[in-house]
């Protein structure tokens, strides 16, 4: 089997899944023709033709509120934010009507909402944010953020056949810098299991996206060092695997909480406060995070480098619980 | 101008118009007595709008209704225990108490929910007309919103996408002069909501919407158009509110000459009229009318009264699918086709 990207493997996850199921379309911006801003729809609309590959005007709630209505009538629609910034501008769809249809009035509303996520290329304070959290806080909305190709394939495809609405995060950083050979078989990996990304006993990182790499790049360090780190890929956020998160501090006793989002109000927030309840006996260091600090995504690469987390910062943070 | 319609007609749309007005009245008692909580909203002399409009639907299309659109949900076959039960936050509302006032859906029925950031429905209607298209049905939405609605970004964008995509769908506006105290003059600088629809490239019509009649010939012809892949129209049913925003609103703002010229033109006084003049329904046959519509009303409050408030064990269900069937003491609502 040959080996495919990240973005090559969302690609083959959703084509084969469109092969599979008529009631699946993409919509979004510039994703015919052109096939999409990172060409991740490229000879898409050549296969699918234009009634399942639609380019819509540049109108996210217009497009965001057409696939909430198309899923409620029972299609499978999956819609492409040209970035993840631009969720921002169709949160009253997604967050008043997506999120509470099911809760309401027993409307489900299958559907994929996805698109490029994330900093490390110089995208600036609109192409670069992680704005999983207002999301994560929505009950109803299911949210991914895959790490490797074969996740991305798996997970985009369980993503597609869930019947609530999914957020689908993908890190553009990863797009065309990892590659992966997939399984032979027809395979989705389940939303809400959380991967063991290295095995270790010492410190336990708990990430996500492109963290993943930052983690295990830390932990190769911190091995010459002596210090076994096991790293936590949680794959998704909602459905969240706590009984991994809590597994892997009760083993390791020591736990970094890594994310590219801002600190305030991340992720870490909520992991910590259910590591404090559920496994406090266990710790033998205070719960420590690593995140980009509390402002917007800078474009000067200097600027970038400073915001964005480092696996010196998590080297860091790992000889801190070591010595503490 | 006199128009003709036939007895059969004449007499559903004149039932469903007095059946809106007759619930909606109740409805307002029972919050007055402390018995519904929250908002309570009406349609109060639009009552042609949605019953001119709604009773052209085939089984197969698909309503919008907004909050002043009562007939809709009872002629597209909602029960009308059903919507006091849910104005009422009982457990045999629609929602089950999650929701009230006039935030129902049912996909049995073909009713989809609007939600209160108005015009948000208006998206999420296009995206039902789209999979009319997609599957090439050849059905129709029609959606229903205010003159507020019309400022809100979201419409416009699902304007100009109805527009684009050529979508089975028919866009009426309720134009009852405010939205909650503020008038369309301070809404818009131009005069009518055409004004603002007509550049996105399909038919907008101003209509008169106290005349039932008047809606049910341009929904018609809207509805063909659609059905025949056309695309769009809109249609500006021009009105007036004849209550407050909501029923803790007393509408002060208003000036009270505006109600009293406003209230000679009641829609469904005049369709009286229409009928008795053109002898398509006699005297004594709109007053049968009068004694059914009272009757069901009572019998839809009384049997509401006895429906049970929901379990606080239901809390949690059906947030997600999988937190729903497996879970539940009771039957849920359930989608259709996923």
């Amino acid at each position: 089997m040959p080996e495919l990207t990240y973005l090559e493997a969302i690609r083959e996850g959703i084509w084969e899944e469109m092969e599979r199921d008529d009631r699946v379309f993409m919509l979004g911006e510039d994703i015919g023709a052109y096939g999409g801003a990172f060409k991740l729809s490229a000879g898409m609309l050549e296969h699918f033709g234009p009634r399942r590959i639609v380019d819509t005007p540049l109108a996210e709630n217009a497009f965001l509120g057409a696939a909430i209505g198309a899923a409620m009538m029972g299609l499978r629609p999956i819609v492409e934010l040209q970035f993840a910034d631009f969720i921002t501008t169709a949160y009253d769809q997604i967050v008043n009507y997506a999120a509470k249809a099911r809760y309401r009035w027993g409307a489900g509303i299958p559907m994929v909402i996805r698109g490029p996520a994330g900093g490390g290329v110089h995208g600036g304070p609109f192409h670069s944010n992680n704005p999983e959290m207002p999301f994560v806080h929505t009950p109803g909305l299911k949210v991914v953020v895959p790490a490797s190709a074969c996740d991305a394939k798996g997970l985009i495809k369980a993503a597609i056949r869930d019947p609530d609405p999914v957020l689908f995060f993908e890190h553009k950083l990863l797009y065309r810098r990892i590659k992966e050979e997939m399984p032979r078989e027809d395979f989705v990996v389940p939303l809400g299991k959380a991967r063991i990304a290295r095995a270790g006993k010492d410190v336990s990182v708990i990430t996500y996206g492109a963290m993943v790499f930052v983690a295990l790049e830390a932990a190769e360090a911190l091995a010459r060092e002596g210090l076994d780190v096991e790293v936590i890929d949680l794959r998704c956020l909602v459905p969240l695997d706590e009984a991994a998160v809590l597994g892997s501090v009760r083993k390791t006793n020591r736990v970094i909480l890594l994310h590219e989002d801002t600190r305030s109000g991340g992720f870490a927030g909520e992991l910590a406060a259910r590591i404090a309840q559920h496994a406090f006996a266990y710790l033998e260091a205070p719960v420590m995070r690593v995140t980009a600090p509390d402002c917007p995504v800078p474009f000067s690469a200097p600027l970038e480098e400073a915001f964005l987390p480092q696996a010196k910062d998590v080297i860091e943070a790992a000889r801190q619980l070591k010595a503490y | 101008m006199m128009q003709t319609v036939s007895g059969e007609l004449g007499s559903r749309l004149l039932y469903y118009m007095k059946f809106m007005r007759e619930l909606e009245h109740r409805i307002e008692k029972l919050y007055r007595q402390g018995k519904i909580v929250g908002g309570v909203f009406f349609g109060r002399g639009q009552e042609a709008i949605s019953a001119g409009s709604a009773i052209l639907t085939e089984p197969g299309d698909v309503v919008c209704p907004s909050h002043r659109d009562l007939a809709a949900f009872l002629i597209r076959g909602m029960e009308p225990w059903v919507i006091v039960a849910h104005y009422l936050g009982r457990r045999d509302g629609p929602t089950r108490g999650r929701d009230g006032n006039t935030h129902m859906g049912s996909l049995k029925h073909h009713i989809i929910s609007y939600i209160s950031s108005m015009a948000a429905i208006v998206p999420v209607a296009n995206g039902v007309a789209f999979s009319f298209q997609y599957r090439k049905q050849s059905n129709v939405v029609l959606c229903y919103f205010g003159d507020g609605a019309t400022s809100r970004g979201e419409w416009h964008e699902a304007m100009n996408f109805g527009a684009v995509f050529k979508l089975p769908i028919v866009y009426i506006c309720n134009n009852n002069q405010y939205a909650y105290s503020t008038p369309v003059s301070r809404q818009m600088a131009v005069a009518h909501i055409t004004d603002r629809a007509s550049g996105y490239g399909f038919p907008c019509h101003r209509v008169d919407g106290n005349d039932v009649l008047a809606v049910h010939e341009a929904t018609k012809e809207a509805m063909a158009r659609a059905r025949r892949g056309e695309g769009p129209t809109l249609l500006e049913c021009e009105t007036f509110r004849m209550s407050g925003h909501s029923a803790h609103d007393g509408a002060e703002y208003v000036p009270k000459e505006l109600f009293e010229q406003w209230a000679r033109k009641c829609p469904i006084a005049r369709f009286e009229k229409v009928l008795l003049e053109a002898s398509v329904l006699s005297r004594a046959e709109i007053e049968q009318i009068d004694q059914r519509v009272e009757a069901e009303v009572e019998e839809a409050v009384r049997r509401a009264e006895l429906s049970p408030y929901p379990d606080p064990a239901e809390l949690l269900l059906n947030v997600f699918a999988d937190t729903s069937e497996k879970q539940s003491p009771i039957a849920l609502p359930k989608a259709e086709g996923n």
